[in-house]
């Protein structure tokens, strides 16, 4: 990737990020509910009058046509401002970071179990293929598939918090224990989607032309996988690799409401119940760019690994 | 429609499948005839029974039939799973089309939009759209559409982009065709099977995230006998009560199951490729 792609790619990240929020923000503006008369209702048994909801909406600058409102959002929030967030009492930025830690955790053993399960698995199953093992892997990977995710961290915690009591029920902190059942949970799921990728690109590579004229000239079947095989297959395993952590980093919102894991997902599904916008905007906000950020490096990494485009330059 | 006929003849994964989605949706459909009991009344005497011959699958907190409740959620979450998939392949499919056959500024438009929608977790801005809008079905349905039919779009559009290339189709322009009878008569059918499978194989996909924005709550809202939501409603009585769990979240795994073999094997009977062979 040359200098001139990612600054372009860049760009695109930054345009993408400004759609989003004005997505975002469209939607806070469609939202039933009056956002000041929320902010009031938070704080007990206070009584306003009409005058000092007005002033308030004027001092948050809700009273401003549409537009004027998301530029000055915008300029905020590119001084690193995104808000305050009234829910926990903390401006946005604060909040995020304190939830950052446990979601990137979990993103993190989730990824680790995964890749621990599904590369040997998704190897050996397209080595053997349409052998037993084959067989029996392609079809725990569909039951995987079609698990959904909550369900599935439901019954791991009844079987072992409430039947076996191996495991704590209650989360809420972030400790090993709590830490157990959630990464079972998304790593069972995403080794499932990635065991299948992993078999089928290394199908792939078996049967190419390379991999027979290496046959032919006498090399050992191991040689061939290892040395030949697997340095080629692993390479579009590592864009997907990227693109699982991205998911992890999104879709494990549910399964962090299953275990009132204190990461991203769940402050997003608070900050909603609580309608807490400013927060929510943030958020969403800031899993994009995680996103896209680790894309990035994944596809820019992809390009040094790999000879071919590094030559081409792409 | 010859071939799916022909599939069902001579693919037996894809007669076994078809045979299992039909048994779903008419469970579905005859849902009213086979409960035992009426999935909505109360019977606070009742409540948090265990399964029993009386009750299959346990009574909620309410005493509500649980096995009625999962039969009803069955017509319940497969006509509004079968919907969104619809809707979503109408909106996707029609803006690839659009995007691939006018190009220009139509398609910069439509692309550029759709690139941005899908370089991101969808389900992270699901949630957001349909928790901001208020819980309901509708605004899930919504949200899902609005992440999901980039995917349409982009398929549909590169292959609108190959099929205007096909000579038929300049013979057909040479000839004087309208855009809308050239879409219609001469386009649309080559891109359709390929549209189909796709809509068919996110059948499951769909079915677990409208679930998963219930479960949050975002998405249908009680008393409907949803399995997210009930599975939502479980959650909370997982100690007491987790017959309340289990079913409802058996009912999905197993429809999604269903509908994800049909969809491979669907593949298989009407994949492209394996004509070109």
């Amino acid at each position: 990737m040359s200098n001139k792609q990612l600054a372009y790619r860049i760009g695109e990240i930054v345009l993408v990020l400004l759609g989003i929020s004005f997505i975002t923000f469209c939607l806070v503006m469609l939202a039933p509910g009056d956002p000041v008369r929320q902010m009031i209702a938070g704080n007990e048994d206070i009584m306003v009058s009409q005058a000092e909801i007005e002033a308030l909406r004027h001092e948050l600058g809700l009273d401003k046509p549409f537009f004027f409102q998301y530029l000055d959002w915008l300029g905020r929030a590119l001084q690193g401002n995104l808000g305050f967030s009234y829910m926990v009492k903390k401006p946005v930025v604060d909040e995020l970071m304190h939830s950052l830690p446990a979601t990137i955790l979990l993103a993190g053993a989730s990824a680790i179990f995964m890749l621990i399960v599904s590369v040997p698995l998704g190897i050996y199953s397209a080595v053997k293929r349409n052998g037993f093992l084959d067989y029996f892997v392609r079809g725990l990977t569909f039951v995987g598939v079609s698990i959904p995710n909550f369900w599935m961290g439901l019954m791991l915690l009844w079987i072992f918090g409430l039947k076996l009591r191996l495991l704590p029920i209650v989360g809420g902190r972030v400790s090993l224990e709590n830490l157990i059942l959630p990464t079972l949970t998304l790593g069972i799921v995403m080794a499932a989607k990635y065991t299948r990728q992993v078999r089928t690109a290394v199908l792939e590579e078996l049967n190419q032309d390379y991999v027979a004229g290496a046959r032919a000239r006498g090399m050992s079947e191991s040689h061939i996988l290892w040395k030949e095989v697997l340095p080629n297959a692993m390479l579009p395993l590592i864009t997907l690799l990227g693109l699982s952590f991205g998911n992890l980093l999104g879709g494990a919102a549910v399964v962090e409401i299953v275990f009132s894991w204190p990461g991203l997902g769940y402050l997003a599904v608070q900050s909603i119940i609580y309608r807490d916008f400013q927060l929510v905007q943030g958020i969403v906000l800031w899993i994009a760019l995680m996103y896209m950020v680790i894309n990035l490096v994944v596809d820019y990494s992809y390009t040094r690994l790999d000879p071919r485009l590094r030559k081409a330059g792409r | 429609m010859d071939k799916i006929l022909y599939g069902l003849k001579n693919n037996r994964s894809f007669a076994i499948a078809s045979f299992f989605v039909a048994l779903l949706i008419l469970i579905a459909a005859a849902a009213t005839l086979i409960a035992p009991y009426d999935p909505y009344e109360a019977i606070m005497a009742n409540a948090y029974l265990p399964p029993s011959s009386e009750h299959l699958f346990g009574t909620d907190k309410l005493g509500r039939d649980n096995f009625s409740r999962v039969l009803f959620g069955a017509a319940y979450s497969l006509s509004s799973v079968l919907l969104l998939v619809v809707l979503i392949f109408i909106v996707g499919t029609s803006l690839g089309v659009i995007a691939g056959y006018f190009g220009g500024k139509t398609d910069i438009v439509i692309m550029r939009v759709a690139d941005m929608m899908i370089s991101f977790p969808g389900m992270i801005l699901a949630i957001a759209i349909a928790g901001i809008l208020g819980g309901s079905l509708i605004n899930a349905m919504i949200a899902l559409i609005i992440v999901t039919w980039t995917k349409y779009a982009r398929l549909a559009r590169s292959m609108v982009l190959k099929v205007k290339e096909r000579d038929f189709v300049t013979a057909a322009i040479v000839n004087g065709g309208k855009p809308l009878h050239i879409l219609w008569q001469h386009i649309l059918p080559n891109i359709l099977p390929l549209m189909v499978i796709t809509a068919a194989a996110d059948i499951g996909a769909m079915m677990m995230e409208l679930a998963g924005l219930s479960f949050l709550g975002f998405g249908s809202q009680p008393p409907a006998p949803e399995w997210g939501l009930m599975l939502n409603e479980g959650r909370q009585q997982l100690q007491t009560a987790p017959w309340l769990m289990v079913f409802p979240g058996l009912a999905i795994f197993l429809t999604v199951v269903v509908f994800n073999l049909w969809g491979d094997a669907l593949r298989d009977v009407l994949d492209p490729r394996q004509e070109d062979n």
